[in-house]
């Protein structure tokens, strides 16, 4: 984290966006648009979680390397799990349980 | 250590923390994922039954309470110890609000019978969605994640409560200067890591199929 | 090396304050170091009295000392108590703490006070885990497989489960504190490519510990609230699978292993090089292949699963991705072997361990190759062939790397010397019973002897009575370590900073060292393991 203090209106603004894909997030999963409704749920989540770490977090304005690869190393063993976990579940002959 | 090592050593301890929470709720990701992958109509069927509204409410609380952590951070960096503790007051409220909507809707749960075990019952959500085949026990996975997802992130919410009460106490005794506030960025880390979670819980629990019935 | 003459004695670590309460608040991580020695040797020898119950049931093919259940507690226990309270501490818990900071030139771990609590953690759980050994017991086996351990077994899986939740704290924040004093507090000059491979077989191993650990504390938390709340996640009758527990639980379980066997080999990577008066033979290449361990370790756990119900074509995957993972053992098994060839060996007791754990690694290495194989393992999967080959990668790798590592380090730990001759005889001793306790079993598992069994067919007897007969020359061979380790911090001769002649910042301050560990933090200009630089100790006129 560096020692840069952002500016209280950056925050707000961050907070105002954060705040406005809530919504959209909530509304629009009234909307049928078949399978997509699921990715765009997910896209946003992740959007939104991204500016928290970004801008809440600070990581946008650290030189700490060590941090990015701290993130980048969790999420990719999470990713781990659910793949390879998937691989078993998603070519079971048996199908579903 | 100096405390400019200190401050380095207590972030990349707390990241590398959070790197581990990750793998601690993601172990309950997965479970989610397999089920949702395979009983998608009870999963969906379960989601209806929670109130959207106290989700989308929750989830703008916790937003909330993450501008006042970043706000009460920067105040901390500019020695602002006023302005620093009524922000991490405000935190504590957003927090304790999120945890008391919680507490609605686990009890609404309860009233309904969706609570895991002797007496589950998915009954009402069998009349309420007749064009879905819905298997009742298959409901209880998704009730069982439910309860489990949800409750550990409220256990991580009331710890982080806690932090935050001890952060609030140090800052109005005027422990946190600008030189020295590594607590207060650590607590906020970790503040911020409870929001990312919910900022996915939200959607997975609540927002599985909401689309209009035909 | 000083004799007979009584100075004035020097303030160090171990007699800078004798109360009880300066070892039980203390943050100074060789004395955490202690605490964990003295912890974790008291659940190796429950774990072992467990097992020595099960080698003398299975002396005869009936079930006649035991009754069924109670065995089935047994193995479990003696799982659980060697896994969680023994083997996954140890090197790290003992050796990591008390060399990290040394090796690093700091004065202490980045977290001193977490240091402490993760000793409490362990404790905590243990003293959980005991009081559920005492008050019933637990037969899940040590992988609490649902639903029996959910629904249907009645005994104390709760408890068992917290316990070992809360041993995964202790664990967690050891991997959190290693990593963060690794990054963030080397001496002057000691670039990552000077850093002995101690440091980086620790670093190895406090990733899994940090990326796998969660994953079993959930895993066995969602067992717990089944138990408890009547939750439906593993339960059959209600749509849950019984695999996505073993998913989960072998997702921890199987990095699990690489946690108990990288610090051996950065042990096994120390004292070689010294007792061959050689640099290690391709530093890069076992650096390297500590890191690729840790994350290759973490792409096979199905292989647990292969006869579970999970696809072939996923147990195709796990199977070749089971074969990647040995790769970075063997190279370091080269490295090890080519740093002694044309090295002058001195056989002392350290080096008689880490030739025995070459050896017995590699054997337990070849045979997990073997149960990768699906042909194979579809054969022996569940049987004592199983069986053997863990211990020889646990016991034969793991164990011994740690003895081998107390004595190395002991004259650095206590400021004594252990006495040799009875040094070699243990380990020749833990040689001898190991494999005449464990050979046996690649045979009776390859012929057919299930495991977990309490009763076997007759024509297996002879091999158990082997086995048995080994395992009581094994408990010979442990115990004489601790009675002449004990015997030593009266009797023992002293220790000059370096008896050994050995390269590394831990031997350039004196034996025990002070609390600060250095006098002056060093700057390092030198690359590690620099033994054409350093005399061998009989090059140097001082007595042994």
């Amino acid at each position: 984290m560096s020692e840069r203090i952002l500016s209280s209106k950056l925050y707000v603004g961050i907070w105002a966006t954060l705040m406005v894909l809530t919504v959209i997030t909530a509304t629009v999963a009234f909307v049928d648009l078949g399978p997509f409704n699921t990715v765009l749920a997910l896209v946003i989540a992740t959007f939104k979680a991204l500016l928290v770490v970004l801008f809440f977090m600070h990581v946008k304005y650290t030189s700490e390397k060590l941090t990015k690869m701290a993130i980048v190393c969790s999420l990719f063993w999470l990713l781990i799990l659910l793949f390879l976990s998937l691989a078993d579940y998603s070519t079971r002959a048996a199908g579903h349980g | 250590m100096d405390v400019e090592q200190q401050r380095n050593a207590a972030s990349l301890g707390m990241w590398v923390f959070l790197g581990t929470e990750v793998m601690f709720f993601g172990g309950m990701f997965c479970a989610y994922l397999i089920y949702r992958y395979w009983y998608y109509p009870e999963f969906a069927a379960g989601s209806r039954s929670l109130d959207i509204w106290l989700g989308t409410t929750n989830t703008a609380v916790l937003i909330c309470s993450s501008l006042t952590v970043a706000l009460g951070v920067r105040a901390a960096q500019m020695g602002k110890r006023r302005l620093l503790v009524l922000l991490l007051l405000l935190t504590l409220v957003f927090g304790l609000a999120f945890l008391g909507i919680k507490a609605v809707e686990w009890h609404d749960k309860f009233v309904e019978h969706h609570v895991p075990g002797a007496s589950f019952s998915a009954e009402d959500l069998i009349q309420a969605y007749p064009q879905i085949h819905i298997d009742p026990a298959r409901t209880q996975i998704y009730f069982s994640l439910y309860f489990a997802m949800t409750g550990l992130h409220a256990l991580h919410m009331i710890i982080g409560v806690g932090i935050f009460c001890y952060l609030t106490y140090y800052s109005w005794k005027g422990r946190y200067t600008p030189q020295y506030h590594t607590p207060v960025e650590i607590g906020g880390l970790y503040w911020h890591f409870v929001d990312i979670i919910w900022i996915y819980l939200f959607p997975l629990l609540y927002l599985i199929d909401r689309k209009p019935l035909k | 090396m000083a004799t007979a003459t009584i100075p004035v004695e020097r303030e160090h670590y171990l007699n800078t304050d004798y109360g009880i309460r300066s070892w039980l608040l203390a943050t100074d991580h060789k004395r955490i170091a202690l605490l964990y020695l003295v912890t974790i040797t008291l659940f190796f020898f429950l774990g072992g009295f467990f097992a020595l119950l099960i080698r003398l049931e299975l002396l005869t093919p009936a079930g006649d000392l035991v009754l069924a259940d109670t065995y089935n507690k047994l193995f479990t226990m003696h799982g659980q108590v060697m896994i969680f309270f023994f083997l996954i501490p140890s090197i790290p818990a003992v050796l990591g703490n008390f060399l990290v900071p040394m090796m690093v030139g700091a004065r202490d771990l980045a977290f001193p006070r977490i240091n402490l609590l993760s000793w409490y953690l362990l404790v905590a759980a243990g003293m959980l885990m005991l009081h559920c050994i005492f008050t019933g017991g637990v037969d899940s086996g040590w992988t609490f497989y649902t639903p029996f351990s959910t629904a249907f077994s009645n005994t104390k899986v709760i408890e068992a489960g917290l316990a070992i939740f809360i041993a995964g704290f202790s664990s967690i924040l050891t991997g959190l504190n290693f990593v963060v004093t690794i990054h963030r507090m080397r001496a002057p000059g000691l670039t990552w490519s000077r850093l002995p491979l101690f440091i980086w077989a620790h670093y190895a191993t406090s990733i899994i510990q940090l990326l796998g650990t969660p994953v079993l504390a959930i895993t066995l938390l969602l067992v717990v609230f089944e138990r408890a709340f009547h939750l439906g996640i593993f339960d059959p009758t209600r749509g849950g699978d019984p695999l996505l527990f073993q998913h989960l639980f072998w997702f921890y379980s199987h990095p699990a292993v690489y946690i108990m066997i990288l610090p051996a080999m950065g042990v096994v990577a120390e004292i070689i090089p010294c007792f061959s008066r050689k640099r290690i033979f391709g530093y890069s290449a076992v650096a390297m292949s500590s890191i690729a361990i840790a994350v290759f370790g973490f792409l096979v756990w199905a292989h647990h699963m292969f006869v579970a119900g999970i696809s072939l074509y996923s147990a195709m995957i796990f199977s070749i991705l089971s074969y990647l993972v040995a790769v970075p053992s063997a190279i370091k098994v080269f490295n090890w072997t080519a740093t002694m060839y044309k090295g002058s060996i001195h056989f002392d007791t350290p080096m008689l361990y880490a030739m025995g754990f070459i050896g017995l690694f590699t054997v337990g290495g070849l045979t997990g190759l073997f149960l990768a194989a699906l042909g194979i393992d579809v054969h022996v999967t569940d049987t004592y062939f199983v069986i053997a080959h863990f211990h020889y990668i646990m016991v034969g790798g793991a164990v011994m790397g740690y003895l081998g590592g107390l004595h190395f380090w002991w004259p650095k730990i206590s400021g004594r010397l252990y006495p040799e001759w009875l040094g070699k005889f243990a380990a020749l001793t833990v040689f001898l019973g190991f494999n005449l306790t464990f050979f046996p079993q690649f045979i009776l598992g390859y012929l057919g002897m299930p495991r977990r069994y309490w009763q076997y067919p007759p024509e297996f007897q002879v091999l158990n009575v082997l086995s048995t007969a080994g395992s009581t020359i094994l408990a010979v061979g442990y115990v004489l370590p601790m009675i002449y380790f004990l015997w030593s911090m009266r009797y023992g001769k002293i220790a000059d900073a370096n008896p050994w002649g050995a390269a590394g910042l831990e031997w350039k301050t004196s034996s025990p060292p002070p609390t600060e560990n250095f006098e002056e933090i060093p700057e390092v200009t030198w690359e590690a393991y620099n033994y054409d630089e350093i005399p061998s100790p009989e090059e140097v006129p001082v007595g042994r």
